[in-house]
């Protein structure tokens, strides 16, 4: 029985398969992965990163649920203006500098849903910089004089006489100091503030408001308290923006007396009164003798007006940056001592501002933004020095003595650094934090961080190949040394690399680092890892290597056009060579089936077969599959696929017919043998049925039946099945009724012979 | 019986060139028909000139204060005795603005012992019993820019305690050095001053900095000249203990009216100065004088 000569059926699987089975092959990636959702989290993480940040950037392009913060875009927040005008530079032209004035409107425009807005911000600042000390309210607001106006002058130089001389009077005015005020004292008294201001406007006490904005913006310059000092500037500057908007509506208004302005209007639109007045309002504040109520006012006037100034921002977050230093200085450090305040708690005030100031520098750049960020304002020679510069900031941190500080510092720091530098820079920050984090394994503590650094990388970084040749992130990766982060991050490394190399990749670079990867997740798995997690894993493990190895092969195969030198060849076999040894690594027997399927086309279509020494890896390949079945006989169906794999594998190629005729001897052989064990115990007895009706199944299917003893060892495996009566009658019903109808087939016909030969066990 | 009377200019800034047309109306509202015995428009521009007490003496400030100088005298009648209806009656006119015989027209000027000044006079006379009317308005002459361009020459300074000059306790000074460049030290007005300021190096914390602006006026006469520096603004550029060999910007906008191009005739001399003040926390004040040579704006503004 054992010796059962197979002969094979002449089948075409192509159109066979396109009239019965259309569906893809299961491996189809990402297709069916119960996990699969995982693959998708990464666009939502990278929204998580920094909210408002990532527009132009992402390139998937999924819908954004609306950010539930757009609700409190009221605000016609200047700064927000600020940073949206950034992104118009195009349309405008440089010399007539158009005037926002239909910035509302604007405004949401140019501002998307997905940009925190001061308003927001403001808020958390509020709640966040809190203090119990008492704080005090220095003003002098001068004498309040009501206003008696001379008798309206037409001498522009009088009446800017008289102002200038009401502003001289703030210095012998009356001052007003109010102590030990609580908080909310403060708050309620800066309110008071703001509403005089608006009174003081609008009944056209133009003098005595601009004099409570000067006051209240000296308020900036004490630093007492300094825990309050982000709140306190919050306050301020509210009212500075009052002040502002006042200023502007009323120029506004001056303008709109004819007709109103449309929104977008240049700045031959305003007639000269308005531009007189404009000129006006800056001289008069250019003139204040202090520099804090000097700057703030004409800025936020500034921002109100024109607000098409995107490069100080650049410029405002540099000389930010430059003036670190001056943290360590002595006179920092003793009003530190004085007011009783540690360094990183100091630190923590800059960190509104700097993320604003970072939210508005990166919102929705466009890419001629970025371009010209880099081209202009990133010479290379500034990008090196700032670079160092940034690492140098970095490093004083580290310094200062909170380790534990330094790295959620270099967290935020690598997102900027890749998101406007080069590799270069982020290979630096990348050393640098080698450097701060080997040290008593301090890495140990902060993978959380770690990871996130490279899941930022991994946003911006698509180009594997820029990436691996940064040569600092392996050894970075090196790092993780907890298996489970490891693993972690080397699956999202993978995700990436699976999901945006579009083109097949012939880098060596790349394939040794993602061989890398792939090993450190394989000897992740073991005896303990959940089936799930084996799954993903495999997944992505075959995900690159149909797309690297598999596709490396094909590609060689085209350039070489078919054929293929000798190194060429070798090249290509040790490709194959290495899907054959990483293959049986998985766990999925379909998957790896697929797989071999899939490698051994591969190696088919680059003629490996026929070349080199091809008994030895034909011999791994079909040893594989052979030793697979023994393995796996006991699993449904899955000699059937054994089957159907190799034939597909050798099926037009008929040197090697002989050869899978004799495997597939004896594999029938074994499979036999099989049932033979499964027969002679009573409980497998309905096991042995149903194989040997597969059996059957496969041999009807592919063997030729013209064989006799073919068709004998079919008509004996269809009464083996049916012996113990624990077959499906109603399949049998099918498969006969399948075979009859094959019979009717042109060459078919000997099937019905064998048909006749089936009988049906009757039911009893 | 109320009427008000208004010069109003075309040009909103109210500056103009010599040889160019000053033009406007002269705006008369009334409630009813108001007879009068003329409308007169005078145009003037005058130099006025007087002595610092501090030179020459309280008495002879008071007294003997120098004639002023007229630049440029016209006046038209734009309107015949007569009667303005009631409401509101606009009046046009037009003056040539031309210089006196051979005479310069200088820039507008308010200064303190220097006034530069052009004024249009309007003098509506009206019949026994009532008052006449006048209304002043005054309007800026800005000179002709000149054809050869200022060449922006930046300055570099450098000041430690051996560079002050006039200090008698040079030991006792704290070491500081503070550099810093002016970006020009001929300035056109229509531009701000611009410039750097670095604090390399200071024993005693900075406790400001500041930017001074002075004109310097001479005026001379019979029994000869006086010679008188006043502060015209001051304005802080930091505050506080400034980051170390962080550049601080400089930056001054030349404040209108109150200067004007640098001025040299046989009567009087108008000359600015830009002093850079340091003050320190025990209150040393380094101050570090520049005099600078400002010309005409610009022709950027005019329209």
């Amino acid at each position: 029985m054992a010796a059962v000569q197979w002969r094979t059926r002449w089948r075409k699987y192509e159109s066979e398969l396109q009239r019965c089975r259309p569906e893809a092959l299961p491996i189809e990636f990402g297709d069916y992965h119960p996990l699969k959702p995982i693959l998708v989290t990464d666009t939502k993480t990278r929204r998580g990163v920094r909210k408002g940040s990532t527009s132009s950037s992402s390139s998937s392009s999924s819908s954004v649920p609306p950010d539930p913060l757009s609700s409190m875009l009221d605000g016609t927040d200047p700064l927000s203006m600020f940073a949206a005008s950034a992104s118009e530079t195009s349309t405008v032209s440089r010399g007539g500098s158009t005037v926002d004035l239909g910035k509302k409107k604007k405004e949401e425009e140019v501002v998307g849903a997905d940009f925190e807005p001061w308003s927001a911000k403001r808020g958390e600042i509020l709640s966040r910089f809190t203090t119990t000390e008492k704080l005090s309210i220095n003003l002098c607001m001068g004498s309040d004089k009501g206003k008696a106006t001379s008798p309206a002058s037409s001498a522009v130089s009088e009446k800017v006489r008289t102002r200038l001389e009401e502003l001289d009077d703030l210095e012998e005015g009356s001052q007003r100091e109010l102590l030990n005020l609580s908080q909310q004292d403060y708050a309620n008294r800066i309110e008071e503030l703001n509403q005089s201001l608006k009174e003081a406007w609008a009944s056209d006490q133009k003098v005595k408001a601009l004099k409570i904005v000067i006051q209240c913006a000296k308020l900036l310059s004490d630093t007492a308290v300094i825990q309050f000092y982000p709140s306190k500037f919050v306050l301020i500057t509210d009212i500075m923006d009052t002040f502002g908007r006042l200023v502007f509506d009323r120029i506004w208004s001056m303008c709109s007396e004819p007709q109103p302005l449309s929104d977008t209007f240049t700045c031959d639109d305003v007639h000269d009164t308005a531009k007189e007045t404009c000129l006006n309002w800056f001289f008069k504040i250019a003139s204040i003798r202090e520099l804090l109520p000097r700057l703030h006012p004409s800025l936020h006037v500034g921002m109100e007006v024109a607000p098409q100034l995107k490069d100080c921002l650049n410029t405002n977050f540099f000389d930010l940056l430059g003036t670190f230093r001056q943290l360590s200085g002595e006179s920092v450090q003793n009003q530190l001592v004085i007011q009783r305040v540690e360094m990183p708690e100091y630190l923590t005030l800059f960190s509104p501002a700097i993320n604003w100031i970072l939210q508005c520098i990166a919102y929705r750049a466009p890419e001629c933004f970025v371009a010209e960020f880099r081209h202009e304002a990133f010479r290379p020679e500034f990008v090196a020095t700032r670079a160092t510069d940034f690492i140098g900031m970095i490093k004083e941190c580290d310094e200062a003595g909170f380790p534990k500080d330094y790295i959620n510092c270099a967290e935020i720091w690598v997102e900027f650094t890749c998101r406007h530098f080069t590799k270069r820079e982020v290979n630096t920050v990348l050393a640098d934090m080698i450097k701060h984090m080997t040290p008593d394994r301090a890495f140990e503590d902060a993978y959380p961080q770690l990871q996130s650094v490279i899941g930022k990388i991994l946003t911006y970084f698509h180009d594997f190949s820029i990436l691996f040749s940064m040569e600092r992130f392996l050894p970075f990766l090196d790092m993780f040394q907890k298996d489970s982060v490891r693993v972690e991050v080397c699956r999202s490394i993978m995700e990436v690399f699976i999901r945006h190399q579009v083109e097949p990749t012939r880098d060596p670079v790349i394939l040794n680092a993602m061989l890398h990867i792939c090993k450190t997740m394989h000897d992740s798995v073991n005896a303990l890892t959940l089936e799930d997690e084996k799954r993903s894993l495999s997944l992505l493990i075959i995900g690159f290597i149909r797309m690297t190895v598999n596709q490396l092969a094909m590609e060689t195969r085209r350039v070489m056009r078919g054929n293929h030198s000798r190194k060429t060849a070798a090249f290509v076999r040790a490709c194959a060579a290495y899907s054959f040894i990483t293959i049986p690594s998985l766990s999925s027997i379909f998957t790896r089936l697929s797989l071999y399927l899939l490698s051994g086309q591969v190696a088919l279509a680059n003629q490996c077969l026929s070349q080199g020494p091809p008994r030895a890896w034909r011999a791994v390949l079909v040893r594989g599959l052979l030793n697979m079945v023994q393995d796996y006989t006991w699993e449904d169906n899955s000699d059937a696929k054994v089957l159907d794999s190799n034939e597909t594998l050798y099926g037009g190629d008929p040197k090697f017919l002989s050869e899978i005729n004799k495997l597939c001897e004896t594999l029938i052989g074994q499979v036999l043998d099989h049932l033979k064990v499964l027969g002679g115990e009573e409980q497998t007895a309905r096991r042995q049925g149903a194989l040997a009706f597969s059996l059957f199944g496969v041999l009807v299917a592919h063997g030729d039946l013209r064989n006799n003893k073919l068709s004998q060892l079919a008509v004996n495996l269809w009464n083996l099945s049916h012996k113990h009566g624990y077959c499906d009658t109603r399949l049998s019903v099918r498969t006969l009724e399948y075979l009859k109808q094959q019979a009717h087939q042109p060459d078919m016909s000997h099937l019905s012979d064998t048909v006749q030969r089936l009988a049906l066990q009757s039911r009893t | 019986m109320s009427v008000s009377l208004d010069i109003r200019l075309k040009r909103a800034n109210k500056v103009y060139h010599e040889g160019e047309v000053l033009s406007g109306v002269v705006v008369l509202q009334c409630k009813e028909p108001l007879p009068h015995h003329g409308i007169i428009l005078n145009m003037e521009g005058l130099v006025n000139l007087q002595l610092s007490s501090k030179s020459v003496g309280v008495f002879e400030a008071f007294y003997n204060s120098v004639k002023p100088i007229p630049l440029l005298s016209s006046s038209i009648e734009v309107a015949r005795s007569g009667k303005i209806p009631g409401g509101k009656t606009e009046i046009p006119f037009e003056f040539p603005l031309q210089a006196k015989g051979n005479k310069v027209l200088y820039e507008t000027y308010h200064g303190v012992f220097v006034n530069i000044q052009y004024t249009l006079r309007c003098d509506v006379k009206r019949p026994l019993l009532a008052k006449d009317l006048s209304r002043t308005c005054e309007f800026i002459v800005h000179c002709q820019p000149q054809k050869a361009k200022v060449s922006p020459s930046p300055v570099s300074f450098s000041i430690t305690p051996d560079t002050l000059q006039n200090s008698r306790e040079k030991e006792t000074l704290p070491k500081f050095l503070i550099r810093g460049h002016l970006d020009a030290t001929s300035c056109v007005m229509s531009q701000p001053l611009s410039g750097e300021v670095v604090v390399e190096h200071s024993d005693i914390p900075v406790k400001s900095i500041e930017l001074q602006l002075v004109r310097v006026e001479t005026c001379g006469c019979a029994e000869g000249y006086a010679r008188d520096a006043t502060e015209i603004q001051n304005i802080q550029i930091a505050e506080g203990d400034v980051c170390h060999a962080l550049s601080i910007p400089i930056y001054m906008v030349f404040p209108r009216l109150f200067t004007c191009p640098t001025l040299e005739t046989t009567n009087f001399k108008v000359e600015f100065e830009v002093n850079i003040v340091i003050v320190l926390q025990d209150d040393h004040l380094i101050t570090e004088n520049f005099p600078s040579n400002c010309a005409e704006s610009e022709q950027t503004q005019d329209r």
